[in-house]
């Protein structure tokens, strides 16, 4: 057990202007034991950055996902995991067993074989985006344009959101993510109309079921009418601005290393490379625990950082370089343990289409703007990009 | 080698069944079942990466 004063780094973790994952990491990831963080609220976190110590973390026993214990490192009032009492449903803040009645009900909707099935509506999807983007001209914002609105419409219309009501799904659901373009009162009244939606949706499915997730959740009965909407959100959140902001720094980092282009390779290790999640695992001691020789007090905070971990030097050869064709693949950018992604085998299928399709469509894509001037979400909770500006010759 | 699973534990994140389908799929459930118990020689690398890839450690492999 190391005895001397942990170290006290500042927070927020990322920094403007500057590369990601942040060069500190890897100092952070050389010391003995942990590092510990003061959060905005003035919460204390263990961050913890190596490999072999995230996957522990997000395996133990004695370490919870529940924020209802005092001390969980909520990054801010809003930036965080809700309570149960704020949205009950949203499960990835509970802990086993009562954890896994939400992930069981749901497992069979995220298969292999049933992403699989949804491979052509994912094309389609696809294809009707980039033939938008081509008809209005030569030049586009892929986040917006693209990225943002693909995912969008894949998890309404897996919810069973009618397509005509697709587009106001969709543009609300912009609202929430485009933190720079949005007051907080436009993101407040977003997310109120789409809980308005979702429960009225719930309502509809329990009058006349469909073929669609919600109808199939209800006819289990493993789930009550109160908990669905938070699930339902839960899964709008989760997969929305986590999937585009992949698909938009694939895209950026495809056209800097155009030999990958082509390759199906190019998705798993973009999910390594940019571990867009960094901040959404956190956690909580609700027993004293040892992680790599630092005491961790129940009721301390720890938040385990996926892209510390996936960029650790003693896990992966080289991990500041982009290479598709390594051969270590255990990556954490989907989590480790039992929250481990949900919607994994979704998002691997979406970005494999939507790259295949936007380099197949639009073999002349270019960024609009230098690499440094491209705008990197630095003050949220996911890694991202705020705007991608490309362009392409018009045939 | 031969492997057994712990479909209990399972968290149906798909990670074998994408890294070794001959070898593991996922029932109407979603959970973990296992096509083959003794896979073949060729298929023992691809077993192992699905072993230790699997969040929930649901798969054991026996040497034998
Ligand atoms: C590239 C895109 C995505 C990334 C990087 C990502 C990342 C993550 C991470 C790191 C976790 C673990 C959270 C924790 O440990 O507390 C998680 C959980 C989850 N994700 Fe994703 N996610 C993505 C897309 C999606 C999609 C498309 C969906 C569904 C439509 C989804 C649904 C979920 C759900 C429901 C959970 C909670 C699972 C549980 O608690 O059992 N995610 N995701
Ligand atoms: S990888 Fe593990 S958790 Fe995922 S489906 Fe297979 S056995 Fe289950």
């Amino acid at each position: 057990m190391t005895s001397s004063e942990p170290p006290v780094v500042d927070f927020p973790l990322r920094r403007p202007g500057e590369a990601f994952p942040p060069p500190r990491y890897q100092d952070y990831r050389g010391r003995e034991g942990l590092v510990v963080s003061y959060l905005p609220n003035g919460n204390k976190a263990w961050l913890v950055t190596r490999h072999e110590d995230v996957r522990a973390v997000l395996t133990s026993r004695k370490i919870s996902s529940n924020p209802d214990h005092p001390g969980f490192p909520n990054i801010s009032d809003t930036m965080g995991v809700p309570r149960q009492e704020q949205i009950p449903g949203w499960f990835v803040g509970l802990d086993s067993p009562e954890h896994d009645r939400f992930r069981k009900a749901l497992i069979p909707e995220f298969t292999v074989r049933r992403v699989r099935e949804m491979r052509p509506a994912i094309e389609r999807t696809v294809e009707m985006r980039i033939d938008a983007m081509l008809a209005a001209g030569d030049r586009a914002d892929l986040v917006a344009d693209f990225a943002l609105p693909v995912p969008s419409l894949v998890i309404s219309s897996l919810l069973g959101v009618p397509p005509a009501d697709r587009e106001f799904f969709e543009s609300r659901t912009r609202t929430l993510v485009a933190i720079r373009a949005s007051t907080d009162q436009q993101r407040d009244t977003a997310t109120k109309e789409l809980l308005r939606y979702i429960n009225r949706l719930v309502a509809i499915k329990v009058q006349w079921p469909g073929d669609d997730l919600i109808s199939r959740l209800l006819a289990t009965g493993t789930l009550d009418a109160q908990e669905l909407p938070g699930v339902l959100i839960l899964l709008l959140i989760a997969g929305h601005e986590t999937t585009a902001n992949n698909i938009a720094l694939g895209v950026m980092t495809l056209l800097q290393n155009p030999q990958w282009i082509g390759d199906d390779r190019a998705v798993e290790e973009s999910l390594r490379f940019h571990s867009v999640a960094d901040l959404v695992s956190l956690r909580v001691a609700i027993e004293d625990v040892e992680i790599s020789g630092q005491l961790v007090r129940a009721g301390e905070g720890i938040i385990p950082l996926v892209a510390a971990a996936n960029h650790d030097t003693s896990a992966f050869a080289c991990p500041h370089l982009f290479d598709p064709a390594r051969a270590e693949r255990q990556h954490v950018a989907f989590g480790y343990g039992v929250h481990q992604c949900l919607g994994q085998n979704l998002v691997r299928v979406e970005m494999e289409i939507a790259y295949r399709k936007l380099f197949e469509r639009i073999p002349s894509l270019r960024l609009a703007v230098p690499v440094e001037e491209l705008p990197f979400k630095y003050d949220g909770v996911l890694c991202g990009l705020h705007e991608l500006p490309v362009s392409w010759q018009e045939s | 080698m031969h492997v057994t699973v712990a479909a209990d534990r399972c968290v149906g994140a798909g990670q074998c069944v994408l890294n070794a389908p001959e070898v593991f799929d996922q029932g109407d459930d979603g959970l973990v079942t296992v096509l083959r118990e003794r896979p073949a020689p060729e298929e023992a690398a691809a077993v192992r990466l699905a072993g230790t890839l699997c969040p929930s450690r649901s798969i054991t492999i026996h040497q034998d």
